[in-house]
């Protein structure tokens, strides 16, 4: 099999949202295995991006290529395969809060796996992807008994089901507390190294940006303003960029 | 004027997007691979769960039109003919409608509630990043729910008003329950049961397909939720009337009245 060069490549995307241009020219690639921090100000396009990279949000030009399929060339079917190999974590979780934890977990294989696969394995996959979450104990129970942390874990677990080779988080630490906000972080690094998986990470939170990234990219004015590691980036004068550390 | 010319086009554009909905739900349904599980689920929560209400109204309709119909009827020597004019007036048209309307309270705001919030917290999102259909798996078996539930629960309704009519004719005066039926079903021909369920059909896939379109296209956070809810019992009721009309007229032309 042909390896991929870049797990994501983006190039020259533009999204505007009436005479809002929220995306501009904006071009980025992510290497297999690595880990990239998208970090802007909030209302720069950060979710809107990744948004594009899984399609859920229509560019109005530029092209994306994930796993080396080109998404806007892809038909219904072939963009649902696609998605399997594609977890994505939301800001605000979206747990179906109607489903028991199981029935969420369990919910992305019914549309991959068949039948039989679903009735020898489903109850191994559950059981695993939420231990790799530590929260085994909360199979039966509703979205709504957990805390704000937990819902966060048991959507983790939800986009690690299909093990994906590519994880994106929308902002995975907004409205934790900050000792919570770390677990996940680590969490998040945990899953990284186990699954093998490359991650998008959308946050402004700085330490779960210094614990988890290979690479940041700074959107600015909806363009890749600057792309650098975080130690680097540290050190850049640029009073752009300061605001950000300072 | 141009506040008026801006609710017409506000309408039409309505119209216009409901008419799209509607198109998406007749492509998908004939797709395979139906979320047949779902549908089920859905028929036990909106049959099953509104049996009680509909059955409690249909009893009541039934009675009150007896007793109010009564006085009337035997002011001019006719009181007789009570069964069949009460039989007549809820099978044509009382306990469809009513039953239609109630539905359209609670299974529309219901499902517009329902899709509108999991829409705002992203939880349709989260359907289509799993590769699951959630037009299919959300409306499809919803629309074809209601579609199939409200002719049970009107069918329902049907009988159930017509014995609350013969408790109600039997307060003030004394006619046998052989009698009673006798006289309610002689006055009734097919010309009046199956116009009366075929709209029913209609008046369910109405309330089904206004309450997903509400939810589905649901914005502006936790207030564009109760907006969908409300806005889906409004559009539905007034459709369902729209829909009593069109079939009126229709049973007219072809001279089954």
């Amino acid at each position: 099999m042909e390896k991929i060069k870049s797990i994501i490549e983006v190039k020259n995307l533009n999204k505007s949202f009436g005479s809002n241009h929220v995306l501009r020219d904006f071009s980025m690639e992510v290497v297999p295995g690595e880990s990239l921090v998208i970090l802007g100000k909030s209302g720069s396009g950060k979710s809107v991006l990744i948004k594009c990279i899984i399609n859920l949000i229509e560019p109005d030009s530029g092209e994306i290529y994930v796993l080396g399929q080109n998404i806007r060339e892809l038909d219904q079917d072939q963009m649902d395969k696609l998605r399997a190999e594609v977890g994505f974590l939301f800001q605000s979780n979206a747990l179906y809060d109607s489903m028991t934890v199981r029935q969420n977990l369990e919910f992305p294989l019914r549309r991959h796996w068949t039948k039989e696969m679903r009735d020898l394995n489903a109850q191994s996959a559950v059981k695993e992807a939420l231990e790799d979450v530590g929260l085994g104990h909360t199979i039966d129970m509703m979205p709504a008994e957990l805390s704000g942390g937990m819902r966060k874990r048991i959507a983790l677990a939800r986009t690690l089901i299909l093990k994906p080779k590519v994880i994106l988080y929308d902002e995975p630490t907004t409205g934790l507390d900050p000792i919570t906000a770390r677990e996940i972080s680590e969490l998040m690094l945990r899953v990284q190294e186990k699954y093998k998986a490359s991650s998008i990470i959308i946050s402004h939170d700085m330490n779960c940006i210094r614990m988890t990234s290979d690479r940041v990219i700074m959107l600015i004015d909806g363009r890749n303003y600057i792309s650098d590691t975080y130690e680097n980036l540290q050190n850049i004068p640029d009073p752009k960029v300061r605001e950000f550390f300072d | 004027m141009i506040h008026l010319i801006k609710i017409d086009s506000e309408f039409l554009r309505e119209v216009g997007e409901i008419a799209r909905f509607t198109g998406r739900f007749f492509r998908e349904v004939i797709k395979p691979k139906q979320e047949w599980e779902e549908f089920i689920n859905q028929c036990f929560w909106i049959g099953f769960k509104t049996l009680t209400l509909v059955g409690i109204t249909a009893f009541i309709m039934g009675l009150v039109l007896t007793i109010q119909s009564r006085p009337t009827l035997l002011e001019f020597g006719a009181v007789s003919m009570l069964p069949a004019m009460v039989s007549v007036s809820l099978v044509r048209e009382i306990a469809p409608v009513i039953t239609a309307l109630i539905c359209a309270g609670k299974i529309g705001s219901g499902i517009g509630a329902e899709l509108g919030s999991m829409r705002v917290t992203e939880q349709i999102d989260a359907m289509e990043v799993s590769g699951t259909n959630p037009f299919k798996y959300l409306v499809v078996s919803r629309v074809l729910a209601s579609t199939l539930m409200v002719p049970l629960l009107s069918s329902l309704a049907i009988a159930i008003s017509l014995y609350g009519g013969y408790l109600g004719v039997n307060i003030r005066g004394n006619v046998s329950w052989h009698l009673y039926w006798l006289q309610s079903f002689g006055a009734l021909s097919y010309g009046d049961f199956i116009p009366s369920l075929i709209k029913t059909f209609f008046f369910g896939f109405a309330i089904g397909i206004v309450g997903c379109y509400k939810g589905y296209n649901s914005k502006k956070g936790t207030e564009g939720v109760g907006r969908s809810a409300t806005s889906a019992v409004i559009v539905a009721s007034l459709v369902v009337f729209i829909i009593d009309l069109i079939a009126v007229q229709v049973t007219d032309l072809l001279g089954l009245t």
